[in-house]
């Protein structure tokens, strides 16, 4: 069975995140990446599912800076069996739709019979590449699994999704794209002959031309959504203490309450 | 000069971190109060490869360096000393001995299940009268046919509760002093071997260290380590890889006091005012950064020295003796910045400042340490 996984390098989820002066971006200077978490069950998940089925290949497929391939050869090191990394300058300040738009084109060049991404990445928190890239491919979705089952004839799959207050069960056929929550699994450390073994392996390189794509079509270019300005929330105001006797403190808290906070 | 860490070493120390983050932190200060041996985490250490780290794969090591040992290992003794010093006796000191003096079969045999983490080690040298004096072994072999029949005590054997195989240093020939020592491998079970007293010690006290009796312990003779009259060459070789791993040990000690200084002084507030706002504060922080730094440069270019194939005892001398020492240093400034509630036992500072005491003890004292560096010295 051939999994591809997409991956996402996101700033680590313990970092302190600064937004630039100018609200262009946010300042990256210092902070540590991590692979996104949603992306990791979805990584554990096909890893799993080789080894029950004692045989296939996992792909990790990533879109982003040169950087990101430290995300690829983590990856790699955890047990995925290739690597390919969309990276030039060209993709760089694209949405959910040109990211998924890019992804897709180099998936329908590989091999695969399930396509697993993460709910959402947990730096823009969009949650809209792995719907769009199904889309795109013209492939069944199903978002938010915390269960896969794979049939025996492996032609279709059962899942379970989160959905308010309940889980729903479907049976979907196979090749899909499901997107994964947490809860799916616990994933695993790289071991250290994984991580010594992961140079050997290959990581395939793309540009928007070698995936027949013109630089209108991805990145800032072929973005739909552009980001106007980043702020960060406003802080939070310091917490007032109410002095004197428990009896003059309720009432003071009732008045603020009414008038102040404007709840009561 | 490049410093700076391959891409595969940062993988390493993440994942070191990661794990020590993730699973030990959370326990450690409990492991510590309950004196329990960490079992269940030493299992997960030797799935991820942690037991054997600098041991080739064909051996079921990880086949990297002693460059990731340290780095793995300072991380894991970040969190949690006791543990790191139970992956450091198996790696350095039980793992690296079989692999540098072992016959194939013996590697095969015993190296394997131990680098995978399958298998626990300790290293017997330690006697109640042969400590700094080593050479002073007074457990005995004696030779019988195919067997060495083994006779003597062993004390402050840190593994010896748990470990499936030891290391065994006896006597075989008195008249040839230290040349006549040799080393043995001893599996649990085998009759006339045992443990004695489990210390009840001042700190790693999540990792056990005991006694090892040995009454008229037959061993064959195939399990005799390298040469016969080999075995005080094989113990000084040992710990001199050994004490990188301390060195490394204590960095981590030290980290952790900083980290949990840095935090305190930043939140505790006297005087109206974060107590990291006093240059008194500020200084000790910089002071035990600074010397963090260096005993962790001392520590890499030991591995570094190691790892190259040269001869590194004075290199780790040097990172032990001064990685130890600044490691204690830390704990006394730490407890200081915690003031009074750096003495109490909530508080993780105590447990720094214990389990730093050790690592100017054990696999040689500081005192020896400074033996080895002037003998390299004057030589």
């Amino acid at each position: 069975m051939k999994i591809i996984v997409c991956l996402k390098q996101v700033p680590d989820t313990a970092a302190t995140i600064k937004v630039k002066p100018d609200g262009s971006g946010v300042e990256t200077e210092g902070i540590t990446y991590v692979i996104n978490p949603y992306d990791e069950f979805a990584l554990e998940e096909a890893l799993r599912i080789k080894e029950r089925l004692g045989e296939g290949e996992v792909t990790v497929i990533t879109l982003g800076p040169p950087k990101a391939k430290e995300a690829l050869r983590t990856a790699l090191a955890m047990g995925a069996d290739k690597g390919v990394h969309l990276s030039d300058p060209a993709f760089e300040g694209g949405d959910s739709y040109a990211t998924a738009k890019a992804l897709a084109r180099a998936i329908q060049g590989l091999p695969y019979d399930l396509i697993l991404c993460g709910k959402q990445a947990v730096d823009d928190d969009a949650a809209q590449v792995g719907p769009a890239m199904a889309e795109l491919l013209g492939l069944p979705q199903a978002c938010v699994i915390t269960k896969l089952e794979i049939d025996a004839n492996r032609k279709k799959a059962v899942v379970h999704r989160q959905i308010e207050g309940a889980s729903e069960i479907m049976e979907v056929s196979l090749p899909a794209v499901f997107t994964a929550q947490k809860g799916l699994n616990e994933p695993r450390y790289p071991s250290l002959k994984g991580i010594m073994g992961a140079k050997k392996k290959e990581i395939a390189e793309h540009n928007p031309s070698s995936l027949g794509l013109s630089p209108e079509e991805v990145g800032l270019a072929g973005s739909k959504v552009k980001i106007l300005k980043l702020s960060p929330p406003p802080s939070r105001a310091t917490g007032k203490i109410l002095e004197g006797e428990p009896r003059e403190q309720a009432s003071q808290l009732v008045k603020l309450l009414r008038e102040e906070a404007k709840i009561i | 000069m490049d410093l700076s860490l391959t891409e595969e070493q940062l993988l390493f120390q993440k994942t070191a971190r990661d794990f020590a983050t993730k699973e030990l932190a959370p326990i450690a200060s409990q492991l510590d109060e309950e004196g329990r041996f960490p079992s269940e985490i030493v299992k997960k250490l030797g799935e991820l490869g942690f037991m054997g780290i600098a041991i080739p794969e064909e051996y079921g090591g990880a086949g990297a360096d002693y460059r990731c040992y340290v780095l793995a290992l300072e991380e894991i003794c970040k969190a949690c000393a006791s543990t790191g010093v139970v992956m450091s006796v198996n790696n350095s000191l039980v793992c690296d001995p079989l692999y540098m003096f072992g016959s194939d079969e013996q590697k095969r045999r015993y190296l394997t299940p131990l680098a995978k983490g399958e298998k626990l080690g300790c290293f017997a040298l330690s006697e109640p009268n042969a400590g700094s004096d080593a050479a002073n072994q007074q457990t005995t072999a004696r030779r019988e046919g195919d067997t060495y029949v083994l006779n003597g005590t062993k004390i402050f054997i840190t593994n010896a509760p748990e470990a499936d195989i030891s290391i065994v240093f006896a006597q075989a020939d008195k008249t040839k002093g230290h040349r006549g020592i040799c080393a043995f491998i001893v599996e649990k079970g085998t009759p006339g071997f045992r443990v004695g007293k489990v210390e009840k010690k001042l700190g790693i006290k999540a990792s056990s260290s005991s006694e090892l009796i040995l009454e008229d312990c037959r061993v064959p003779r195939e399990n005799l380590l390298g040469e016969e009259g080999q075995g005080f060459k094989i113990a000084m070789a040992t710990l001199d890889g050994g004490r990188i791993g301390i060195a490394a040990q204590a960095v981590g000690i030290a980290q952790a006091c900083l980290d949990a200084s840095i935090r305190y002084a930043k939140e505790r507030v006297q005087f109206g005012q974060p107590i990291a706002s006093f240059q008194a504060i500020q200084w000790m922080l910089a002071d035990m950064a600074t010397q963090i730094e260096a005993a962790r440069l001392l520590t890499y270019r030991a591995a570094f020295v190691k790892d190259k194939g040269d001869r590194f005892s004075k290199e780790s001398a040097m990172a032990k003796l001064y990685a130890s020492e600044i490691a204690m240093a830390a704990g006394v400034k730490a407890i200081q910045i915690f003031g009074g509630y750096g003495y109490m036992m909530d508080y993780p500072v105590q447990r720094f400042f214990r389990d730093a005491k050790v690592t100017e003890i054990y696999e040689g004292t500081s005192e020896v340490q400074r033996m080895v560096i002037a003998h390299s010295l004057l030589a």
